[in-house]
């Protein structure tokens, strides 16, 4: 009798791993295919190699910056500023969320100012921000933070609104501070709302650092984009723009892991 | 000795639009040890009344007295139980029945003794580790009984505990809730629209009637079926008559309202 389920087991995880492999194997086939596909239309002159560059050229000179230690230095530049505006601005949204929860006189107060400050096109602060601050990584920082920092307060404070009343009736019921409520009740209720947040602002935060290193032309990835724009280097665009991707995907991954570690039961 | 006593309580919720009296001219003296039903029609402010005892919200006239003290925020003399069991989903079972003492900061091994021994009891002590999602309805209305209980309050508050399960676990539940109530001495307020629940269940029932909600008549439920399991009442001659009385009663008054 329990034979034959063992067996039709077996027979579903095969099929299960053969469907995953396909899948494995498409995708990578597509990435090769857009390399491949980069690499012959530039060399047939399809596409003009000045202005698309090609994958050679771009593994030539991603080699090259790596010797002369440039390509290491400005990633690293870009990536701590990414990283730092990154925490800055969902850390900063996280509070500004609970302190509007906690006071709602507060909240309805500073309720329009949030919708004007949202609808806002946050990178044009930019020359602001570098007049303000200076033009070094500071001001990119702040730019990072400042165009996440607002959604963030909105999504998270109405994610804590929206808890159900009777988990704090609950809790209440115990006699349980404010405060205890926020932290045992609110605060772990809306770790999902925040995971979703902390990967929408990996994103964002990207985009703040680049168009600030734009503006700033200093160092990092950013400025390297730029530069190779203006002096018609596109193979550094290039390849500043297939490492931003890989860093950008490395950080959405690290959210990831977050999420798995603190979303085990919701 | 009166654990609860409420004085011409009122309630009164005001808008900019509009001001609604739930509950009007409400006294009502609770005994130790007593379990008393509300029933009434929907709009009868049953869960107004409730949450007033718990301390959740204040009335806007009258007080509520709790063991000689009136009641202004929530204590930890009372206990709810909503009717679905809200137990947290992110905690473990036995982190969700120590919540209240972790509130309390009462966290000695003594303490906690208490609500892992009731888990057990109630035949749950397996499931210390899972999680709520793992468990079936009446299992989990049966962990946010232990909870209520694990700071040992006084006074219980039941807000239609069983409303959300299916009619099997009900009937198991309510002999379950009753005898464990019964067991540990405590008074208890169960807010139902069942007739029939409150009859296997309580000492007195308290008829309200609606908009505003106040009390329209109270019946005492015979000494020999109050001491018997809800299940076994449910089968007895004079529920039926009781329950005709109580279901004549509430028609009137929905007829005259």
């Amino acid at each position: 009798m329990k034979n034959h389920r063992k067996e039709m087991l077996q027979e579903y995880k095969k099929k299960e791993k053969k469907k995953r492999g396909w899948i494995k194997l498409s995708q990578l086939t597509i990435l090769v295919s857009f390399f491949l596909a980069w690499e012959v239309t530039t060399a047939l002159r399809w596409l003009d190699p000045l202005l698309f560059s090609s994958p050679s050229r771009v593994w030539a000179l991603f080699l090259d910056r790596i010797q002369d230690g440039s390509l290491f230095f400005h990633t690293s530049v870009t990536l701590f500023e990414t990283v730092l505006g990154f925490i800055l601005g969902t850390g900063v949204g996280i509070i500004i969320a609970a302190l509007l929860w906690w006071s709602p006189f507060l909240s309805r107060v500073l309720d329009p100012y949030l919708v004007i400050l949202n609808s806002m096109p946050k990178v044009a602060l930019g020359p602001i921000l570098i007049v303000g601050l200076g033009p070094g990584f500071t001001s990119i920082i702040f730019m990072g933070a400042l165009i996440s920092v607002i959604i963030t307060t909105m999504v998270i404070y109405s994610a804590f609104k929206g808890v159900d009343d009777n988990y704090l009736k609950v809790i209440q019921s115990f006699g349980a501070t404010k405060f205890q409520s926020f932290s045992t009740v609110i605060f772990p209720a809306c770790y999902p709302t925040m995971i979703s947040t902390l990967k929408v602002n990996v994103g964002l935060s990207w985009v703040g650092v680049i168009v600030g290193e734009f503006l700033v032309s200093q160092q990092g990835l950013g400025y390297m984009i730029i530069y190779g724009f203006q002096v018609f280097n596109f193979t550094l665009v290039m390849l500043s723009l297939v490492i931003i991707a890989i860093l950008a995907t490395c950080m959405y991954q690290g959210v990831e892991l977050i999420e798995k570690k603190l979303i085990r039961h919701h | 000795m009166a654990i609860l006593e409420l004085q011409d309580v009122e309630k009164t919720f005001f808008s900019l639009e509009t001001m609604t009296t739930a509950i009007e001219n409400i006294n009502l003296t609770i005994e130790k040890g007593e379990f008393i039903s509300f029933i009434g029609p929907s709009g009868c402010g049953k869960t107004t009344l409730l949450s007033l005892v718990s301390g959740l919200i204040l009335p806007t006239k009258g007080q509520i007295i709790l063991d000689g003290v009136p009641i202004e925020k929530p204590t930890p003399e009372t206990g709810y139980m909503l009717q679905q069991d809200y137990l947290f989903p992110w905690l473990s079972i036995e982190e969700n029945i120590l919540l209240g003492l972790k509130i309390l900061d009462k966290t000695s091994k003594e303490e906690k003794e208490r609500p892992i021994k009731l888990l057990e009891q109630l035949g749950l002590l397996d499931k210390l580790k899972n999680y709520p999602y793992e468990l079936s309805g009446g299992m989990r209305q049966r962990v946010a009984l232990v909870r209520m209980l694990s700071t040992d309050p006084e006074l219980l508050l039941l807000d239609e505990p069983f409303s959300a399960l299916d009619y099997q676990s009900k009937l198991k539940l309510e002999d379950l809730v009753f005898s464990t109530i019964r067991a540990h001495k405590k008074t208890a307020i169960l807010v139902t629209h069942d007739i029939g629940e409150a009859i296997a269940m309580s000492d007195r029932i308290i008829l309200l009637a609606g908009r505003p909600g106040r009390i329209q008549n109270e019946f005492i439920i015979p000494k020999q079926l109050s001491q018997e399991l809800p299940f076994k009442v449910r089968t007895s001659d004079t529920f039926n008559s009781l329950f005709q009385k109580i279901w004549k009663e509430m028609e009137s008054s929905e007829e005259s309202s």
